[in-house]
């Protein structure tokens, strides 16, 4: 398999606080990829830096063989990666059709959005019937899945998902794990940064362990279950 | 009853320029933080548009929509020269240089134009008036109303219904997921600028038909009720620009016409200390902007 993404050295600073140093990881198509680490360890940061929200302090990152180092957000959704952030972030003010709307405003072809519009209904039906609701009046768990589904719209082949669990209760929880899988089905390529590790891993194919900054350990999911470096990255992690 | 309802007119008609000229505060505070306080000149230029028209000779009709769009250009070029540079500085870095490219637009006017007080030529219709029901409204009052309510619907319109409106309402409330799904910052803040040229326009035409003048100050006061209103309707929410803006215009109009002749030199502090007030209930304005609400990471 190919790499779709890959990453050397990716470092990223905030005035002195060094929150990602120099880290290497690939993504190859197909894959489900999830990022571990105790709070602090630089998972956000790192997602971050992939899609320009935080700027690259060095390092090179690479999509489908083109440099997008240095890229401003919003062109990484035409080129086909987007980022759920951590926390939701739906548009509160707006409906969650506007919502889904402004997940596909990057996409010119009509028939592109007619067919996202579609899919995305059709995995979240509560999503349509909730369609003219204000995003900011709905559970936890339904703005998750407009989160998602807000992201979808774009078409990315490469989705990323910041803790997308978060907060959510654990009937929930399970659900949000079997759409991780779901989309893989679908083609999408996937990279979740989770503290539930151990649903988690049991998703993913491969899994990197963060821990201050660094990546401690990495390697096929269900050998990374058992690692010492995993539990160490919560036990000891700073 | 009769004054209370006459007042009632005036009330709309200020408070109506107020909203327009709140609103276009808000529109750009909600996207990019900042004040720009250089929004005064905009009316200002506008005015002068309206003043350089009459004296060529164009009808008042055709001035209107000139003056309108060269306060449009006027805030899109602001943008590009004075305020994409410190766009990522802090709120004060954009405040202070709001203030900057007012004070220098006001010296441009002095020197090329005049320090003094120029005459802008009205149509007659704008001085008449007409008797509703035994209320005498003069026409200026009932055009400012009107344009208001225009105004008001046309924004409501585009905001809702228009692909770039939403845009705009999405990264007043996250402009960062806002650029994360496509919508460039340039886009909605060069649009943000243009509405709010837009408003400003519309607003210094209602204020130089009920004065009939234009001098290098004309925008300062205007701005500065504005940003009251805006603050007291909450800062960076449209809906509450609107009502902070019509708040303000009675709170004026009403103090103007039904307090003691006595007390009338007290009238702008009793007129902010109902504004205070108002802030010590409601800390975040009459309807607090939907980015303070959404959880931000
Ligand atoms: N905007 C910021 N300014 C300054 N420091 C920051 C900023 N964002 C993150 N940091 C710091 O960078 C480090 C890494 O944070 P990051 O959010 O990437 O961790 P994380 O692994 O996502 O943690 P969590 O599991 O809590 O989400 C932390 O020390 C954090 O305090
Ligand atoms: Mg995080």
């Amino acid at each position: 398999m190919t790499s779709l993404l890959s990453v050397q050295s990716l470092a990223v600073r905030y005035g002195p606080i060094e929150a990602v140093r120099g880290i290497d990881f690939d993504i190859k198509e197909g894959e489900i990829v999830a990022f571990l680490g105790a709070n602090g360890a630089g998972k956000s940061s790192t997602l971050n830096a992939l899609v320009g929200l935080v700027p690259v302090a060095s390092g090179t990152v690479t999509f489908e063989g083109q440099a997008i180092t240095d890229w401003p957000p919003e062109m990484l959704a035409p080129a086909g990666m987007t980022l759920s952030p951590e926390g939701r972030r739906v548009f509160g003010a707006l409906s969650v059709a506007e919502n889904l709307a402004m997940g596909a405003y990057a996409i010119k072809n009509k028939n592109a959005i007619e067919a996202a519009w579609e899919r995305v209904y059709s995995l979240f039906p509560i999503l349509y019937e909730r369609r003219d609701q204000y995003a900011g009046t709905l559970s936890g768990g339904q703005q998750q899945m407009l989160a998602v589904g807000r992201a979808l719209m774009s078409g990315p082949k490469l989705l990323l998902l910041d803790e997308p669990s978060l907060g959510l209760a654990p009937k929930i929880i399970g659900q949000v794990f079997d759409l991780i899988s779901l989309l893989r089905d679908q083609g999408v390529t996937l990279a979740v940064v989770e503290q539930n590790v151990a649903m988690a891993l049991e998703v993913a194919d491969r899994g990197y362990v963060f821990a201050s900054g660094e990546i401690v350990a990495s390697g096929p999911a269900s050998e990374l279950a058992h690692s010492d470096a995993l539990k160490s990255a919560y036990l000891g992690g700073e | 009853m009769d004054l209370l309802l006459q007042q009632t007119v005036n009330a709309f008609a200020l408070g109506g320029t107020y909203a327009l000229l709140a609103l276009g505060l808000a529109v750009v505070f909600s996207i990019m933080g900042l004040i720009n306080f250089a929004h005064g000149e905009l009316m200002t230029i506008s005015g002068y548009t309206l003043m350089y028209c009459g004296i060529a000779g164009i009808s008042f009709l055709l001035a209107v929509p000139v003056a309108i769009a060269v306060a449009m250009i006027a805030a899109v070029l602001m943008e590009r020269i004075a305020f994409r540079p410190v766009r990522n500085s802090s709120a004060a870095t954009m405040l202070v240089t709001s203030f900057a490219v007012s004070m220098i637009l006001q010296v441009l006017f002095q020197n090329f134009i005049s320090t003094r007080s120029q005459p802008v030529i009205l149509p007659q219709v704008l001085s008449d008036s007409i008797t509703l029901g035994g209320l005498v409204i003069g026409l200026n009052k009932i055009a400012a109303i009107v344009a208001t309510v225009v105004m008001l619907v046309f924004l409501d319109i585009f905001m809702k219904r228009q692909k770039t409106g939403i845009a705009m309402r999405a990264a007043a409330e996250d402009f960062n997921v806002a650029r994360l799904m496509g919508i460039r910052a340039n886009t909605v803040i060069a649009g943000a600028f243009a509405l709010s040229g837009m408003l400003a326009g519309v607003a210094a035409v209602l204020w130089v038909s009920q004065r009939s003048s234009v001098d290098p100050h004309m925008g300062f006061l205007p701005v500065v009720k504005a940003f009251i209103a805006a603050i007291l309707g909450g800062l960076g929410s449209l809906r509450g620009a609107v009502a902070g803006g019509f708040l303000l215009g009675f709170i004026e109009i009403y103090l103007a016409a039904f307090l003691p002749p006595e007390m009338q030199e007290f009238r702008e502090p009793i007129g902010l200390s109902i504004v205070v007030v108002v802030l010590l209930f409601r800390p975040n304005g009459l309807i607090p902007a939907a980015s303070l609400k959404s959880e931000k990471v």
